[in-house]
């Protein structure tokens, strides 16, 4: 209004200084931004004219926010890079916020852009106003509304430092739209450290050479590697792979950490926790000494907290100091980057003088040899071919053909049974190619976090695990896969129930299926179809690996239905509130299970 | 674990935050939404140019928790430190409070009295009221409050205590 009034020179001046919404570019760019996952609105309409005028950064538009928060997950975890979101005001922004807490729980980096109302108007219950920093304040690890145009550029690259930073984590930078139309002042991202967070990322020698004189001198080793170990870049996994090895150590992975150590190796002892192998959770149980890297100590993880682990010396490395002692209390304590923290104690290791003792170690790769045998992960297929399908048998078919196949592969799973039977039996050798929802456990996740990894791996084959009820919660991504030509493949295990829900009712509530049928399910092959993709459908065994080779030849975004036993239970499992040792073993090993107290009622 | 472990002690801690918008909010969020405990909580800026604010919050739990909470505020990105004051050293800890005693008669004069044993300045009188201002540790007000209370006591604003470190180290 003001340059109107104001002399020609002047007005000039004025427009052709960058909006604020070409400032935002530009310091996208600066960070190495490729791409931005996101949906229109109101509010953001200046940062789409923006996009629209310019082709370094592309635009992937989802059919809904919630997806975009998941793609750029699953973009960020299978890269390592910072994932980026753009949305809408209100409920765009809202809309969000399952996404962002989703990341928060399992350390992912993101930077989601959302829009506000105008400055002047934030407070007065505005067309589409949210409180967006206040909802989301919680579901970030930290978040910014910048109120004043010269704030915009400093503001955006340190949402990017945070992100990235420290322990990972999403980040919100809520945009109010006069700041995204007014002229701003572009900063190119600053060389100095941030003002206040300083994440502390080299670990104390003093706690390295404890740990490795621990670990070192330990009759009954154990290591329990987690998700900590895959955001520290593939070079931390190598590491852990040498440590590993250099030791003669037992390693295990959690959910989050799958292909942090090779599956395939001879010391990985499979994953721990409530669906973890038998031999994982006996080790953990009975060992000496813990050496917990990257991992928190998650209620999955070590079922009741009385019993967890009881006769260990614990040694604790995580990025996040507020980690360790939170759950359980440990003996050393460190501070430091998973792969600075492996690093060191691979050469403390080295300058060890004392030897280990291999008479103890060798004992105790017999007594892991002997838990091996029980062959927890164990299950009967009926092998004629009109036998219903075993969904554990679809997974391992699956990851065989995919071998077969020498792509690069990467998998995201919906929530259920499905993910657990996929953790179990898809074996990863390589981090950054297992993309599930941990810690919030996100029915949803799956698809658009699959289709944000084809974005970063055109070439890649990238697999959805999911299960017929999770695949329906965000199944409108099936029209992102068909505008970018995403060739997705999406691996229904449709036991036509909730699966993880029924069998807890099965085992905690007399068997009383309430609400838990997937009634009235879509035909998921004409479903495929009318979204421009191929359907399949495996009724019976005999049916199920020319589904899979099918499935794995189209080169565009499929659909498999795999129809399999809707009765089956995942096991091993830990039930809520027991120890360890305490395992349900499931049918193959009947006989020795552990009761369901009261108290373990009560946990989720 | 040890009975130590398990057993309660208050925790005056201390927080110098970058004092930008929602921090507070942060904070206290924080607080409610991994249910610990406040039992006071003050909030000031205290350098020239109001960049940064000091937080003082008494809360108590066990060992363990404590150690959480700390940790749990020194992750928060505009926090730049965190000070356990009751647990590092000797330390300082002053709240003020503004009481009101209504009525008349003996318990007037009483409550005149004690406000004179307790060093409390009177700041405003009427001749059915009396306002004392009173600064000391929580304990010494809550003693206060409790010999006004049959006295009249009508109104009480209390500021939570502001804290510091006994000596030379600064936080
Ligand atoms: C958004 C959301 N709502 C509810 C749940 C609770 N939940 C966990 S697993 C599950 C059932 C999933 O069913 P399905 O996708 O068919 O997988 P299955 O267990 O049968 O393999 C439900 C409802 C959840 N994890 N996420
Ligand atoms: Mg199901």
């Amino acid at each position: 209004m003001n340059a109107v009034t104001q002399a020609a020179g002047e007005t000039a001046h004025v427009t052709q200084a960058a909006s604020g919404a070409e400032v935002l570019l530009r310091c996208l760019r600066d960070q190495g931004v490729e791409v931005i996952f996101g949906y229109p609105g109101g509010a953001v309409l200046p940062i789409y004219d923006a996009l629209f005028q310019q082709s370094d950064i592309r635009h992937i538009l989802v059919r809904h926010e919630q997806a975009a928060v998941h793609a750029a997950e699953g973009y960020a975890r299978s890269t390592g890079r910072v994932g980026v979101v753009l949305v809408t005001s209100g409920p765009g922004a809202t809309n969000a916020v399952t996404g962002l807490l989703d990341a928060l729980m399992d350390s992912i980096p993101l930077v989601c852009l959302t829009g506000q109302v105008p400055t002047h108007l934030i407070g007065n219950d505005a067309f589409q106003e949210a409180d967006t920093t206040g909802i989301t304040r919680q579901a970030t690890k930290h978040n910014y509304l910048v109120k004043r145009s010269e704030d915009l550029a400093r503001t955006v690259h340190d949402a990017f430092y945070v992100a990235r930073t420290g322990r990972p984590g999403p980040v919100v930078v809520d945009l109010p739209k006069n700041i995204l139309i007014a002229p701003a002042a572009y900063e190119p991202a600053g060389s100095k450290p941030h003002r206040s967070y300083r994440p502390v990322t080299q670990p104390d020698p003093a706690a390295i050479c404890r740990a490795v004189r621990a670990l070192k001198g330990a009759r009954r080793p154990m290591v329990y590697a987690g998700g900590g170990v895959i955001n520290a870049g593939p070079e931390a996994s190598r590491l852990l792979g040498e440590l590993v090895r250099l030791g003669n150590l037992p390693c295990t992975n959690t959910l989050m950490g799958l292909g942090a150590y090779p599956a395939s190796d001879p010391n990985f002892l499979g994953m721990l926790g409530m669906h973890g192998t038998y031999e994982a959770n006996m080790a953990m149980h009975g060992c000496d000494v813990l050496f917990n890297i990257g991992a928190r100590f998650d209620d999955r993880v070590t079922g009741r907290l009385s019993a967890f682990s009881p006769d260990s010396f614990k040694i604790h490395g995580d990025i996040d100091p507020s980690n360790i002692d939170k759950n359980v209390a440990v003996d050393v304590p460190i501070v430091g980057d998973a792969g600075a923290i492996l690093r060191a104690m691979i050469a403390a290791w080295h300058a060890e003088p004392a030897p280990q003792n291999s008479g103890a170690l060798a004992g105790w790769w017999r007594e892991i040899a002997a838990w091996r045998a029980v062959n927890s992960l164990g299950f009967t297929q009926d092998m004629s071919p009109d036998a219903v399908i075993k969904p554990q048998y679809a997974v391992q078919r699956l990851h065989d053909l995919c071998k077969l196949s020498m792509r690069d592969t990467f998998i995201s799973t919906e929530v259920g049974q499905h993910q657990m039977w996929a953790a179990q039996h898809f074996h990863f050798d390589r981090p950054n190619r297992w993309m599930t929802s941990g810690g919030l456990g996100t029915m949803g996740y799956g698809l658009p976090a699959a289709a944000g990894v084809q974005v970063a791996h055109p070439d890649a084959l990238v697999i959805d695990i999911a299960g017929e009820a999770s695949i329906l919660m965000n199944i409108q991504e099936m029209g992102t896969l068909a505008q970018y030509r995403l060739p997705v493949k999406i691996f229904i295990l449709n036991n036509e129930y909730m699966g993880m829900v029924r069998q807890w009712q099965e085992l905690l509530h007399g068997s009383r299926y309430s609400e838990s049928y997937s009634a009235a399910l879509p035909d998921f092959v004409k479903l495929a179809e009318s979204f421009h993709a191929h359907g399949l459908r495996a009724r019976n065994l005999g049916e199920l690996d020319g589904v899979i080779e099918q499935m794995l030849a189209i080169d565009g975004p499929v659909i498999a239905d795999i129809c399999v036993d809707r009765a089956e239970n995942c096991y091993p499992m830990i039930p809520s509130g027991a120890a360890h040792n305490e395992m349900i073993l499931g049918p193959e090993n009947a006989g020795r299970t552990a009761s369901i107290t009261d108290e373990g009622l009560m946990l989720v | 674990m040890s009975d130590a472990a398990q057993s309660l002690r208050s925790a005056t801690i201390s927080v110098l935050v970058d004092n930008e918008s929602g921090v507070l909010a942060r904070v206290i969020g924080l607080f409610s939404g991994r249910g610990y405990n406040i039992d006071s909580l003050t909030v000031a800026a205290v350098d020239q140019d109001r960049t940064r604010s000091r937080i003082n919050v008494v809360t108590s739990g066990t060992e363990m928790v404590i150690g959480q909470i700390k940790a749990q505020l020194d992750r928060l990105v505009p926090v730049y430190r965190v000070a356990d004051l009751s647990k590092d050293g000797p330390h300082v800890a002053r709240e003020m409070a503004l009481i009101k005693v209504v009525g008349g008669g003996e318990a007037r004069s009483e409550s005149l009295r004690i406000a004179d044993a307790f060093r409390a300045r009177v700041v405003d009188t009427t001749t059915g009221s009396f306002v004392f201002e009173l600064t000391g540790s929580i304990e010494k007000i809550d003693a206060f409050i409790e010999l006004l209370r049959p006295l009249g006591l009508a109104e009480v604003s209390r500021t939570g205590i502001a804290a510091i470190a006994r000596g030379v180290g600064t936080l």
